[in-house]
């Protein structure tokens, strides 16, 4: 028995797009070409109908903070909250765990060398929350279980896209082992390319959104060539929000990948923001 | 080791500095003070009293000096990450596009046309010149 991995949804997650929804604004001419990417993805959810999702995000300063930052953090919850992140905007529902296979995959992972922290108790911030009130607009509770893996975005060192990748194919092997026939959605959030911060505020590169775009389906160790730091050269600082994609790809294991739908819109708030969804072939 | 090359991007990318441990720890009291404004009383205790908040925060000279005149850029230089920030941005009633014309000399409407410029130049599906809605 194995896991059945119906395959990766991949979604930026700035928080303007929260407060878009909070406001209905999906069809205002500003958001709706960045909307537009959705209706697709509910489709082949609604037809792929998963159980689980294992989400690699960036918390932004909600449950972690720089007193103790791990690297790699998986969660192993019955639940996960939101709560405010600062700006008192509507707090997101609540998600189920799925506390068996966390601890599944958390033995996987610290077996394989990858020395995660593991959460019992775990606060998920719009980074994981956006690309789920995006793929399930109108539900009263969310209609997957999760198992959410924050990576460190924020302090360097952070870890390598390859160690990201390598990551994401640990838990390719966790989803081989696992019990019973569970439908799992593999998720990436984040990216692509944007920078906050510094007098270069306001960097994009569409160019490189397309080369990543272009070969994380089936040439995904193109985008393993690069240090953290030279994809924050090539994609802005924020833009290394790319490690939770390529972790994501790797968990989807390495056989080829069809393209389901792509949506690719500059500028959301200060972001070059993407949808794909690929599936096994 | 982090090779050579990369290691000199921390410092080595124009108009950026990458958030690495001597940011961290140069930066740790305004990161903290940051942090606390995910509470709601904690936010609306730093409006009632600016300098009573910072100094429970124990704010370095150059943070404090930074936050009193709401720049951005010397609170990076001071330590500050974005992440963070934000929070505190969010206070001011700034968006990180107001951040960004802050950081970049632009004005607001500047910086938004600097982004909607960019998507026309990638070929993306035209956006409105309605760029007051963006968060």
């Amino acid at each position: 028995m194995s896991a059945q991995i119906i395959g990766g949804y991949f979604s930026s997650h700035v928080p303007g797009i929260g407060g878009a929804i909070a406001r209905g604004a999906q069809a205002e001419p500003y958001w709706k070409p960045f909307f537009d990417g959705y209706p697709p993805v509910r489709t082949w959810l609604a037809q792929a109908r998963p159980d689980v999702a294992i989400v690699f995000y960036n918390d932004h300063g909600l449950n972690f903070f720089l007193d103790a930052m791990p690297t790699f953090a998986v969660g192993a919850a019955a639940a996960y909250p939101n709560e405010d992140e600062g700006w008192g905007l509507p707090v997101y529902k609540t998600f189920q765990g799925d506390p068996g296979l966390s601890w599944h995959i958390i033995e996987e992972l610290v077996g394989s060398g990858f020395d995660i922290t593991m959460c019992q108790k775990m606060k998920v911030d719009h980074a994981l929350s956006i690309p789920f009130e995006l793929a399930y607009p109108d539900v009263a509770a969310w209609p997957v279980k999760i198992v959410p893996i924050a990576i460190n975005t924020v302090q360097y060192p952070l870890p390598s896209p390859q160690r990201c990748y390598d990551l994401g194919r640990a838990v390719h092997r966790a989803f081989q082992s696992w019990q019973d026939d569970t439908r799992v959605v593999v998720i990436g959030s984040g990216g692509l390319s944007h920078q906050l911060d510094g007098a270069r505020a306001g960097f994009i590169n569409a160019d490189y959104d397309r080369f990543c775009l272009d070969h994380l389906a089936n040439d995904p160790e193109a985008l393993l060539r690069h240090s953290t730091e030279e994809v924050a050269a090539i994609a802005g600082t924020q833009g290394v929000e790319i490690v939770n994609w390529i972790a994501a790809r790797g968990a989807l294991g390495q056989g080829p990948h069809a393209e389901v739908t792509r949506n690719y819109h500059i500028p959301i708030s200060n972001t070059a923001a993407a949808t794909l969804v690929l599936t096994p072939t | 080791m982090t090779n050579p090359e990369s290691m000199a991007l921390r410092r080595g990318i124009a108009g950026t500095l990458l958030f690495d441990g001597e940011l961290a720890s140069r930066g740790f009291e305004l990161n903290a003070m940051c942090f606390s404004f995910n509470d709601t009383a904690n936010r609306a205790a730093f409006l009632a009293d600016e300098d009573a908040y910072c100094r429970r925060y124990n704010l370095t000279p150059e943070q404090r000096d930074a936050v009193a005149r709401r720049d951005v850029l010397a609170m990076i230089e001071a330590g500050g990450n974005v992440y963070y920030l934000a929070k505190l941005a969010g206070i001011f009633g700034l968006n990180v596009q107001d951040l960004g014309a802050l950081q970049t000399g632009m004005s607001v409407a500047e910086f938004k046309q600097y982004l909607l410029d960019q998507g026309e130049a990638a070929g993306c599906a035209p956006a409105s010149n309605d760029v007051g809605v963006a968060a």
